[in-house]
């Protein structure tokens, strides 16, 4: 049994400590935003916040995020206004099928949080999601037009 | 405007309801209060597409699959341009198979492959939707004793002419629909000029929830008392399942049972997938690996090369005498190119939930073709089909591998030996990547001939390689078991045409299908079909030394759409003036899908194999361009597909098996690497081509081409990777 703090609340869930982050995330906590595709930090797509930094939720062990403010996908509004980069996802309608950009997104806001104002080679580095639907045109677009806002 | 489908709760309350059916299991609702289930509930069917509720509300009906490619969006625009509705209250709903079935297939084909979504059914659709409003304003005029003749419907309004009086859809739904439908035959479309919601960029229905964790996929599903599954099949394929020690793993933490699946495959069934997971990777299984373990990588290869010179193959398209100009050529210019195998590599790997009792069996998942998950599930459960239905999620990408249903079957397999349980089956990344159905291997040798005067006088082509529809659908195949298939952009007519005139020409196929499972990738053949015939087309310009776009030109007489689309993209570029210096250049055009496409690359290159590509200009003309922000979307999507394959994707084979079982040996382009694509939608009408897979297929080549332009090396083996060129 161990205690994660995933947005803002406290659950108690009953897993080995060596399970990944994100499996307890999704089938403990019951959060299914973040997700699964490849389990050993290539793709991005399980990403999530670690006291404000992003982390690969598939390559830590739910016992290292203890203590720590965890957040995710559906943790990124506050006080039910969508973030910034939200909205500008859904102005640019980014998605395709959806399925990297909760990973996609919060990669996103963590390089605004560092670069405000990121450059376009600030995004080829902070940007390492893989996107099989190929959205990066739009992600790029995005990000841009979520730092004016 | 909402995305309903994946909540299609109404359609699990009728096949719960009729047909003792997941009510009866004890298995409440699947998707939480979240989802504003009411929207599916109520509101008069005015026809099969269309329903439409007291507040107006209009719930269009999708049967084919939104995997990404925005055909739902799509095909509801087609439905609300005839009816005459307001795009702002339009909703979504997928039927079930299980109701199509009922129905006697009124939603017609589900199948979701081949860029025929819209192109395959927009007329049908489009009627469905143009009958509805007919019969709205028919119940209109009704209670207001007046000709329907004086009535006018618009943005969900009706409205009597002479008097000004008027109502809303909503108000005359019910009216609506009991009123019998016009003939079929008297049911006239818009002409596409007219249209006000089809062909205009609108933003996609289902948006919202990909961008704050709520869209629910396959991996997401959770039903009451819902166990997982991890499963492995034999890794080498056409092996079996020997045996298995699960008394081994049976104390592990939240395993509950260790399933024979099916000959070749077992699956741990746990409380969470993690457990799952852990106790499948500790299970001791004996595999009996058969013959198939003695294939490498180079017995296939040299298989196929023997194949390049074989004297039977089954001709695609033929003119002229290419022995003949090959004996009497005054020169000539021949080249082996060849292309791997490709697992499609979906972000989401396969899986489906599947609940079964004697008495029925649902199954939730996400599938390229609902009818034939539905025709899996009543073969794997045993039940008739008034027993059986599938309920179609959210596909986390498609690209040709959810048409497959393997892993539907395999979910029923493992229910049922657990009754009443819902077991959720997802498979690992490597499962994914070593159970792929693959893009099929080939390889082509061509050989150009040339007169005294430097015309093209031949072309022979020969295809040596693996078949998919043998691999498939052995039924669609010629009688004389050849595959029309292969010969995809290479056909003498139709949807896949080839699009130059050569006097004198050969294509043909020599059949070589290796024990690895071939499948419909994104663009199918016409990827390296593409490749072989753009860039020698480039390697015979040289040869004669001609530049590369007059060389096309001389031939494309005959093929004018092509010939638009490869100039739009020539003047985008500015071909008739200088690059800038240190760029260089590249184009390459087809047709696939019944669409016309083109491109055109500038890339430079560093140190002789850093590819930096600065732009890409596309251009497509589908015929109708139902909404032109998504085909943009498409085209760029589908670059970053093809490109990847082209720079760091095979898939290899050894003992029998797939190497390749994640993405650090199987690579995808990142944001870095994704050139900036320009998009040229040019529809000119008079025909339906496809959109999600036509263009994937020459941004590879355009990039070659320049690739050559730029360092004078020709590729013409593929991943780049393997050749040492990597992105800048
Ligand atoms: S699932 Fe974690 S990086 Fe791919
Ligand atoms: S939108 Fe499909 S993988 Fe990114």
């Amino acid at each position: 049994m161990i205690e994660l703090k995933v947005n803002g609340k406290m659950h108690r869930v009953d897993v080995e400590p060596d399970t990944p982050l994100l499996w307890a995330i999704r089938e403990n906590v019951g959060l299914t935003g973040t997700k699964y595709g490849c389990g050993i930090a290539q793709c991005g797509a399980c990403t999530v916040h670690i006291n404000g930094e992003p982390v690969r939720s598939c390559a830590m062990q739910a016992s290292e995020a203890v203590g720590k403010e965890i957040t995710t996908i559906e943790g990124l509004a506050a006080n039910g206004m969508v973030h910034k980069v939200q909205k500008a996802w859904v102005d640019h309608d980014v998605p395709q099928c959806g399925y990297c950009q909760s990973g996609m997104i919060m990669a996103a806001v963590s390089l605004l949080k560092e670069k405000p104002k990121p450059t376009d080679a600030d995004i080829d580095a902070a940007m390492t999601n893989i996107c099989r639907c190929g959205t990066f045109q739009q992600v790029r677009a995005a990000i841009h037009d979520a730092a004016k806002a | 405007m909402t995305f309903m489908p994946q909540m299609n709760r109404r359609s699990f309350i009728i096949g719960a309801a009729t047909a003792t059916g997941g009510l009866a299991l004890g298995i409440d609702l699947p998707f939480g209060s979240k989802l504003a289930m009411a929207q599916g509930a109520a509101g008069p069917e005015v026809t099969a597409w269309v329903v439409i509720k007291p507040d107006d509300t209009v719930v269009i009906r999708i049967a084919r699959s939104e995997m990404g490619q925005g055909t739902l969006t799509g095909l509801a625009q087609l439905v609300a341009e005839e009816l005459e509705c307001d795009w702002s209250k339009v909703t979504t709903e997928y039927p079930t198979p299980g109701q199509s079935v009922a129905r006697k297939r009124v939603w017609g084909d589900f199948s979701t492959g081949g860029s025929r979504g819209i192109r395959e059914s927009n007329e049908y659709v489009r009627k469905g939707g143009a009958t509805a409003r007919t019969m709205l304003i028919q119940a209109a005029a009704n209670e207001w004793k007046v000709p329907a003749s004086e009535c006018k419907a618009e943005n969900s309004k009706i409205t009597h002419m002479p008097s000004g009086r008027s109502t809303t859809y909503g108000k005359v739904a019910d009216a609506a629909s009991k009123i019998e439908p016009p003939a079929a035959a008297s049911v006239t479309l818009k002409d596409p000029k007219d249209w006000k919601i089809a062909g205009k960029g609108v933003k996609r229905l289902d948006t919202v929830e990909k961008t704050n964790g709520k869209m629910i996929y396959g991996t997401d599903v959770v039903l009451p008392n819902m166990l997982n599954a991890a499963i492995k099949d034999c890794p080498v394929f056409g092996g079996k399942l020997k045996s298995f020690d699960e008394a081994k793993v049976m104390s592990m933490k939240g395993v509950k049972k260790v399933v024979r699946v099916d000959d070749s495959s077992v699956a741990v069934v746990a409380d969470t997938w993690w457990h799952a997971k852990v106790a499948l990777d500790a299970l001791p299984i004996v595999w009996d690996e058969g013959e198939n373990a003695k294939v490498n990588q180079a017995s296939i290869e040299s298989w196929l090369k023997e194949g390049l010179d074989a004297d039977k193959a089954f001709v695609g398209n033929q003119n002229g005498d290419v022995k003949a100009a090959i004996a009497g050529a005054a020169k000539k210019v021949e080249a082996v190119y060849s292309y791997p195998f490709l697992n499609h590599a979906p972000m989401e790997p396969m899986n489906a939930t599947a609940v079964y009792t004697s008495d029925r069996c649902e199954v939730w998942t996400g599938t390229q073709n609902g009818e034939a998950a539905f025709a899996a599930v009543l073969e794997a459960s045993g039940l008739p089909a008034e027993k059986c239905d599938v309920h179609k999620i959210m596909l986390g990408g498609g690209f040709g591998r959810r048409g497959r249903t393997d892993y539907v079957t395999q979910a029923v397999n493992i229910a049922k030996q657990m009754p009443g349980t819902p077991i959720k089956l997802i498979w690992s990344r490597e499962e994914d990547m070593l159970h792929g159905t693959y893009h099929p291997i080939t390889q082509a040798r061509m050989v150009g001939t040339f007169d005294a005067n430097n015309n093209l006088t031949g072309l022979s082509m020969r295809i040596s390689g693996q078949s998919i529809l043998a691999g498939v659908a052995p039924s669609r195949m010629g009688r004389d078991g050849s595959d029309p298939v292969v010969f995809q952009g290479l056909s003498p007519s139709g949807d896949f045409a080839f699009s130059y005139s050569i006097p004198n020409l050969l294509i043909d196929h020599a059949m070589r299908n290796p024990h690895v499972p071939p499948g419909f990738w994104r663009g199918v053949n016409i990827n390296q079909n593409c490749i072989y015939v753009e860039c020698f087309m480039d390697e015979l310009a040289k040869e004669v030394g001609q530049d590369p776009l007059e060389f096309r030109r001389k031939l494309m007489a005959k093929h004018p759409l092509n010939l638009a689309v490869l100039n739009a993209v020539a003047d985008r570029i500015g071909w008739s003036k200088p690059a800038p210096a240190g760029v260089h250049r590249g184009l390459a055009h087809f047709k696939g899908f019944g669409s016309y496409v083109a491109a055109a690359a500038e890339i430079s290159v560093t140190g002789g194999n850093k590819i930096k590509i600065h732009r890409i200009v596309a251009a497509t003309d589908p015929g109708h361009a139902v909404n032109p922000a998504q085909i943009e979307r498409q085209i760029s999507g589908s670059f970053v597909y093809g490109l990847s394959a082209v720079f760091f994707q095979e898939n290899t084979v050894k003992n029998g098996r797939i190497v390749e079982e994640n993405f650090d040996t199987f690579d995808s382009i990142r944001m870095a690497d994704m050139p900036p694509v320009e998009s040229i939608v040019m529809p000119s009408g008079g025909f339906w081509g496809g959109v999600g897979e036509p263009t994937i297929c020459v941004a590879a080549p355009a990039v070659l081409n320049a690739f050559a332009s730029a360092t004078g090396k020709r590729i013409r083996s593929f991943p780049l990777k393997n050749h040492n060129i990597a992105f800048a």
